[in-house]
This record gives C-alpha cells, structure tokens and sequence, in this order.
C-alpha cells in the first residue's frame, strides 16, 4: 500500500518488543480508546540502562509501527538517551509517516517518557517535571492540528 | 490471490459492459449534438440507452438526466428541490443522520442559505421508519430525502412507504439509491419516488457516469451551464461510451437480480455467521434488511485500519469505518448514528460481496478475519484491560 513506507510496513507487519514485562520498573500507557489509539509501554532497567522494552498498542499500523521502532531505537540504551527520543527521530527511522499519522510518532515519544516518569517515581528519584508531557490521558491525537 | 469484499467502494467491470462501451470508442465516435449521421448515430445510441435505463426503473426516458455520477445527482436532486421549495416559501428539509455526504454536505450548503434541515434519527437496526418521517413533515417542508440502501451497514429502508407518505403530503420524495440499483427490485412509479439516484460503478459499470431519475413535472436546477445536452439541465457532451456500459450494467443486473440476490444472500449469511462466532464482535445493522451483499461487523478491542491493512497481506480487500482509514479523527457518522460508541467504531470492518465471490472464498475469509482480530487483540492493551476485568466489555 502506497499509503506507508516499506519501513513502516515491515515493523507493522513484524513489529519488535510486543508483549508485556512483569514487574517492570516503569510503565506509561497513553492515548485514549475514543481516538483510536492507546500505547502502553514496560521498561526494565538495570544500572541506569534500558535493559529491556515491551508495548501493547491498539491502533492503526503506524501506530503499530511507531510503537515497534520506538522500542527498538531505546532498547540497551541510557534512560537519558530515552528520555530525549522525539517523535521527529522516530518518524525518521520509520521513513516517514503521512501528515495525518504524525500523532502516531507523539504518541510513542509520550509513552516511553511517561514511562520512565513512573520509573522515577516508583524508585524515589528527583527528576525535572517539565521534560514531561502534563496530560494524563488523552488530548494530544485530538488536539494536534496537522 | 485477491479476494475482493469491497463491492460497495466499487465492482469490477462486467464483460457485457466493457463489450457495450467499446463501439462509442472506436466506431460510434460522433457527438450526440453533431447533425452528420456520425453524430446522429450516437443520438440514436443515447436515446436507446435512455430508454433501457428508464425500463430498468419504470419511468419514461424522458424523466432520465445523465450525470458524472451519484454525488452529482444527489447535488442536482437536493438544489432542485429546495429552489422549488423556496420559491413557495417552504425552506425545510427531511432527512437522515446516516446518509452519504454528498447528500449531508449538500445538506450543509442549503443549512448556510437559510434552510433548516432535520436529520432523523436512526434506530439501532440501521433502520427509519416511515412514521418518523410523517411526523417530522411541516407545512414548509421541501424535500425528504432518505436513502434507499445504506452504504456502510446496507440496511434497506422502507422506501415505498416514505414516498406514500411524501405522495400524500405534497412533499417531493427523493432517495439516493446508490447502493441499491442493480442490486433491489426498483419501481420509481410503485414505490412513490419523485427523484432517485443512481451510479453506474456500483453494479458493474464505468466509474463517472450515474442518472438522476426525476418524475416528470418537476422542474431541475441546472448546475453545469454551457450547451443544451440533457434538455439544458446537464451541460456538456454526453460521455456515450459511460452511458452505454451503464445501460448494459444495469439491464444485466436487473435481469439476473434474483438469481445474484439468492448466490450472494447465501454467502452473506455464511460469512455473517463466521464472523459471529468471533467473541464480543456484532453485527452492525438489521439481520434481514438489508442488501444482499453488506456484512459490517464492530470487534472490541481493536482498530480497524489495522485490521484491513492485515487482510490485505491475506489477500483480502475489505473496508473500515474506523477514523484511521478516513484520514479524520472521527469514526464513520453512521455507524455513531446507530448508536456505536467511538471506541467500538473505531473497530469495524465492512466486507461487500458479488455474484462473483465464492463459498472458499467466505471461508477463507472468515478464517482470515478470525486470525486477525486474535492476533490484534493479542497486542491490544485494551483487550488485555477488558480480559482482566479492569475495564467492562461493551459488546458482550
């Protein structure tokens, strides 16, 4: 379909990291049912490294596909390599994704930061709050005028 | 292997069609307007065809006006209407939540010129009854337009009593049978229709060409000026070739309606009940009516545009509703009008047959459907919240 990238169809069609990790250290689960899309992401981190990645996503296939290659450009690496992953990267890896799909790429940047917020709040550890994004469930794919 | 369910996007040409079209190409080229006997030649052809057309409809020829399509005469229909309307003072407007946006814009367009336009509610069966219209016509009303067939659900209204209805009161009754011509029993004269459209890609004709039926009497709005084909009301030489494959589309599908509505009804009914054994899935629309080849079906749990974009991997065309797949953040306006809430719009598949799919074909397809939607579910965090009992089941 000329509507993705082969980039996008190949990580929808096989997409890395599904699953879920018990006791993970940190989870972030974002998006909302009523627009179509929710992430929810599972980190496992030892020694400030993320050692492990896990997502469930229900959503259309760049939604799928975003999830994926997020997981796959954070996966072993420092939690503050993570936590400065942008949506723009992840579209970049992906090849590109259409105007109207871009929300998809957000929504992968704000579940991973969501997250490693829950990373930091379960372990007692300071963080800078503006770094994160304040919406606690939904608002973006509703909001972002593309 | 492609297995096509999305029929109601649009069919495959039919051979009879193609073999009608290709005389107006290369042989019968003239313009219909032209008084050399080549032109005269395609007159004749347009004529005859008029004619075939009006047949399959049971009016005149002369109550038939070509157009580039169904949006085109849905337009057509509804401008003519209201300036009839507006001229006596009558600037209301019936119809229904759930038509298709060539009426529901062009709705819009007369809301912003003055016109108050009550939408109908539909019930949960995708269906509207005839009482609803009746107490919804005013002294000012213009227009009811309902739609014959629905296209994302395919249940069928009940048309021939709305018009009796229309008939009674004065009102001028048009339906947008775009997705019911070739496919149900037409009689504009039987079921009360004073304007009626139709497109000829629906059952096996060209794309671009459709016909306005509009009894006789009422007078058209011309929307394309510039020449004097159609009796002034649709400017622009005749696309004969179109015109042409659509009379034999159209004739072949009335003639083997019975027969194509007992082969896909079968199927229909095959695949519906595959499907429903998928858990808390539902069938979207009336059981009995509606068209013989409409299964629509919501899955909880999962999004539609990935649901298509993996039976396209499996070979199979099908079509969503969900927002996704519309390139808009709101899921299908019919599927919310029978009351589908969005999470669970935003979760639908349609699948539309012909004559020409197969019973491997359904099973096939229902094996498909069923793998997918498990493997969806199986990466949905939804589907997990609501297996976990974290969130309760909408469709149950």
């Amino acid at each position: 379909m000329a509507l993705y990238s082969e980039k996008v169809m190949e990580h929808f069609r096989n997409p890395r990291n599904v699953g879920v990790i018990e006791n993970a250290d940190g989870i972030g689960e974002v998006g909302n049912a009523k627009c179509g899309d929710i992430m929810k992401i599972y980190l496992k981190i030892e020694n400030d490294i993320i050692v492990d990645v896990k997502f469930e996503t229900f959503g259309c296939g760049s939604a799928i596909a975003s999830s994926s290659m997020a997981t796959e450009l954070i996966k072993g690496k420092p939690v503050s390599e993570a936590l400065a992953l942008t949506n723009k990267a992840v579209v970049e890896a992906l090849d590109g994704l259409p105007a109207h799909k871009i929300h998809c790429s957000v929504l992968a940047e704000e579940a991973i930061k969501k997250a490693l917020q829950d990373y930091y709040e379960k372990n007692g550890i300071d963080y800078d709050r503006s770094q994160f994004p304040s919406c606690e469930s939904c608002g973006h794919c509703c909001e972002i005028k593309v | 292997m492609r297995i096509y369910l999305d029929n109601a996007a649009t069919t495959k040409m039919s051979k009879t069609a193609i073999n009608a079209m290709l005389p107006y190409m290369d042989t019968v080229y003239g313009n219909p307007s032209s008084l050399h006997s080549a032109g005269q030649a395609a007159a004749e052809a347009l004529a005859d065809a008029r004619e075939r057309i009006a047949k399959c409809l049971g009016c005149t020829a002369k109550e038939i006006t070509f157009t580039s399509g169904g949006s085109e005469a849905d337009n057509q229909a509804i401008l003519s209407a209201a300036k009839i309307g507006a001229r006596k003072g009558k600037k209301h407007i019936i119809s229904t939540a759930f038509e298709h946006h060539a009426v529901l814009h062009t709705l819009e367009k007369m809301k912003n010129e003055g016109f108050e336009i009550t939408l109908l509610d539909v019930h949960e069966n995708g269906l509207v009854l005839p009482e609803q219209v009746a107490g919804a016509i005013r002294e000012d009303t213009c227009l009811v337009t309902v739609m014959y067939a629905n296209n994302e659900i395919g249940t069928i209204q009940p048309i021939k009593e709305i018009g009796e209805i229309c008939r009674a009161k004065g009102v001028i009754f048009h339906t947008d049978a775009v997705q019911a011509a070739g496919h149900l029993h037409i009689n504009v004269q039987e079921q009360n229709i004073d304007m009626l459209s139709l497109s000829a890609h629906k059952f096996h004709g060209p794309k671009g060409i459709g016909a306005l039926y509009v009894r006789k009497g009422i007078p058209l709005t011309t929307l394309i000026e510039g020449g004097a084909q159609e009796r002034g009301k649709r400017a622009g030489t005749e696309n004969i070739p179109a015109i042409m494959g659509m009379a034999a589309a159209l004739e072949e599908a009335c003639n083997l309606i019975d027969e194509n509505t007992a082969k896909i009804t079968a199927l229909r009914n095959k695949l519906i009940l595959g499907l429903s054994e998928i858990p808390h899935s539902v069938l979207n629309g009336d059981g009995s009516q509606r068209l013989p080849g409409n299964v629509n079906f919501c899955f909880e749990g999962i999004e539609g545009e990935s649901l298509l974009l993996l039976l396209d991997d499996n070979g199979i065309c099908a079509s969503s509703g969900s927002a996704c797949t519309s390139g808009s953040l709101d899921p299908s306006h019919v599927l919310l009008a029978i009351g589908r809430v969005h999470d669970i719009a935003h979760g639908s598949l349609r699948l539309s047959l012909s004559e020409e799919n197969t019973e491997e074909e359904i099973e096939y397809t229902i094996k498909s459907v069923k793998e997918v939607v498990g493997y969806l579910r199986s990466i949905s965090p939804i589907w997990r919240d609501l297996v976990n009992g974290k969130k309760e089941f909408i469709i149950k």
